[in-house]
């Protein structure tokens, strides 16, 4: 079973590597709406810290839901997906592999290059930890739970409005502590207990998500 | 009371018994409905006495209130009814979920709406990002996914288990957002007014409150059953007893 | 409802062929048999627990164009837990020396051998497959005709749905509105 949990691993890194677009995209995305906001609001230093840590955490939350529209795509148009709803193993196995394969690749960038856009963003340095720290931690979660919806809508050609619809309102809490955070962290006051709730959310979404993936492959399979 | 309870689960996840039980049911239901909600609004509206801080205004509680909780408890029946269609692939489950979800939605909406109403002689704005219309505009969120999930997916079996998968994970959503939302006005300390001052409330406005919500929770009742019945007919049409049921007397079965 | 009368049973060392019209409900069958569909009436009984002997190929070759031939190969085989050697089998169906060519340069008829290179790995008693005729060649087809031929002889239970070809000795299931019937 590790075994074969190992392999899926590799072949989802590899499947991303060879189609480097899917890992870039969502980060040049993430880039770009954050910079409409000055943009779009003003220039003006203490306006932008303030919308910043909501200005940042909502372009991560579009970019890491965008990403996932085409993750069981391309698995279930070239029948790959019904090879893993077969196979003697329980599916959560290679989904699981998938889902830290995707996070690798696109929630983590996301959280590396936060802090710089941060810091264009007008946020004060000694934020800026938090607000990377945040965003590894909510990541995840929005990749966990995002997946749900892309699995029960992965037949349908239906593109990613309807996947927005399902996700975004699954992703609020996520949104409200994680830009939460950084507002706190903002105020001077201590963010222990904020990442912990952070932190909290995360083991939910990953004990149980992926096996929820699973399942919404299943019955997109049609059982 | 076990067995009773057992026997009931068994002949109403048979959807011919569920049909039967529909239509012995909804002559009463409806009018009972109807009728106890008509008596809770007009106490309420015309009779209970007028709140001490907010004048008559207050009375829009017998509106909002009702359907705020309508919403919540259909959200939760339909996690209620996902679980037991995913976990024991029970058809009639399926049925309750598609029926739930419609008018919950209509509540959902009708909350919002009498919220903002209040909201006006009593905060001077229509809206407030407080925490119990934040979270109630997550549900009505939360309602129109099922509602667009459902109408995305044409097989009515997948349609149906798709979205019960998506209620259960809404369910625990659900209480992850509303402590969330709560957390936020802590942090914000903004408006945070109670819609009714608890003291203020007395047994006078209490009783015409409990009667709306009854009825309306009745009225919920009723419209599911139609729905769910009439989602039956639709699934079941290739049946034996159906059509029967549609053949024209003396008429050898309907197409 | 999907089938009606339909009341089948196939034994080790046996190949059936399903055969009817376009939407007659050859692939849901075979998805129902594999446990892919979900059904509210009628029953599907196996002997003993179908996924560690099943071998089941879909309407799509369930081949990632962006991996080569031997990936794709080396992870259904990983997935499905099956021995052999995948050089070998791909050898043996004809794609020597394209083991290391993405499988999106490859024929749609390529890209069906790779998936079809599972039948040549061991490990599996019951073969389910969806129409493994499609898109090879015929020298393709005379090759992939001996395999589940010889498979059969040594006792795994073939299951493939075909709209020609009727060869010797292969039961045949036919699907039409009516019903199902069983021929020869």
């Amino acid at each position: 079973m590790s075994g074969i949990w190992w392999a899926s691993l590799r072949r989802e890194l590899t499947l991303i590597w060879r189609a480097p677009a899917d890992m870039v995209q969502p980060l040049f995305f993430f880039v770009v709406v954050v910079s409409l906001f000055p943009l779009g609001l003003s220039p003006k230093p203490e306006l932008l810290a303030l919308v910043a840590p909501g200005a940042v955490w909502v372009a991560a939350l579009l970019a890491v839901m965008l990403s996932l529209d085409g993750l069981f795509r391309r698995d279930q148009e070239s029948g790959a997906l019904d090879q893993m709803l077969t196979a003697p193993v329980v599916t959560v196995v290679p989904v699981s592999a998938k889902l830290l394969a995707h996070w690798l690749l696109t929630g983590l960038p996301l959280a590396l290059i936060a802090p710089l856009l941060g810091y264009m963003m007008q946020l004060p340095v000694a934020v800026l930890d938090t607000l990377m720290v945040s965003v590894l931690l909510g990541t995840p979660t929005l990749t966990v739970v995002g997946a749900i919806g892309a699995a029960l809508t992965v037949g349908l050609n239906r593109g990613g409005i309807l996947l927005a619809v399902l996700v975004l309102p699954l992703y609020i809490p996520v949104l409200v502590f994680g830009a939460g955070v950084v507002r706190t962290a903002q105020d001077g006051l201590p963010t222990d207990g904020l990442l912990a709730v952070l932190g909290a959310i995360l083991a939910l979404a990953l004990s149980l998500g992926p096996v929820a993936v699973a399942l919404g492959l299943r019955i997109s399979a049609g059982d | 009371m076990w067995k009773t309870i057992k026997r009931w689960y068994h002949q109403l996840g048979s959807p011919r018994y569920f049909y039967g039980f529909c239509n012995a049911v909804l002559p009463w239901l409806v009018p009972i409905a109807l009728v106890v909600l008509a008596v809770g609004l007009a106490w309420g509206l015309a009779w209970a006495p007028v709140e001490r801080y907010q004048g008559d205004s207050y009375r829009i509680i017998y509106i909002h209130v009702p359907a705020s909780s309508g919403a919540l408890m259909g959200y939760i029946a339909m996690g209620v009814a996902g679980l037991v269609a995913l976990v024991w692939r029970m058809k009639m489950a399926e049925v309750m979920l598609k029926a739930l979800a419609p008018f919950g939605a209509v509540l959902a909406a009708v909350s919002l709406l009498t919220g903002a109403l209040w909201g006006k002689p009593t905060w001077g704005t229509y809206w407030q990002w407080d925490a119990r219309m934040t979270s109630m505009l997550i549900l009505l969120f939360l309602y129109l996914g099922i509602i667009a999930l459902q109408s995305a997916i044409r097989d009515p079996r997948q349609a149906a288990r798709a979205a019960s998968l998506l209620a259960v994970v809404g369910v625990i959503n659900v209480v992850i957002v509303k402590y969330s939302v709560e957390w936020l006005q802590t942090l914000h300390q903004g408006a945070t007014l109670k819609m009714v001052g608890e003291s203020s409330i007395n047994d006078a406005m209490k009783y015409p409150l409990l009667i709306s919500m009854l009825g309306l929770w009745l009225l919920y009742a009723a419209n599911v059953l139609i729905r769910a019945r009439a989602e039956v007919l639709s699934r079941e049409r290739r049946s034996g007893w159906v059509r029967k049921l549609v053949a024209p007397a003396g008429g050898k079965g309907g197409r | 409802m999907l089938f009606r009368n339909l009341d089948f049973s196939a034994d080790d060392g046996q190949i059936w062929q399903i055969t009817g019209a376009n939407g007659a409900g050859k692939t849901t069958l075979l998805r129902i048999l594999v446990g892919l569909h979900g059904f509210y009436e009628g029953e599907v009984r196996w002997a003993g627990p179908l996924a560690p002997s099943l071998l089941y190929l879909g309407h799509q070759p369930g081949v990632r164009e962006e991996l080569t031939a031997r990936e794709n190969l080396r992870y259904s085989q990983a997935l499905a837990g099956q021995s052999g050697d995948p050089d070998a089998a791909l050898d043996a169906l004809g794609l020597y020396g394209f083991e290391d060519v993405p499988a999106g340069r490859l024929s749609a008829g390529q890209k069906r051998r790779i998936a079809l290179a599972r039948l040549w790995l061991g490990g599996k008693r019951v073969w389910v497959l969806d129409e493994p005729f499609t898109a090879i060649d015929q020298d393709g087809v005379a090759r992939l005709d001996a395999r589940l031929r010889e498979a059969a002889a040594g006792g795994t239970l073939v299951l493939y749905t075909s709209h020609h070809r009727v060869g010797e000795g292969v039961h045949r299931l036919h699907l039409s509105g009516d019903g199902a019937e069983v021929l020869a």
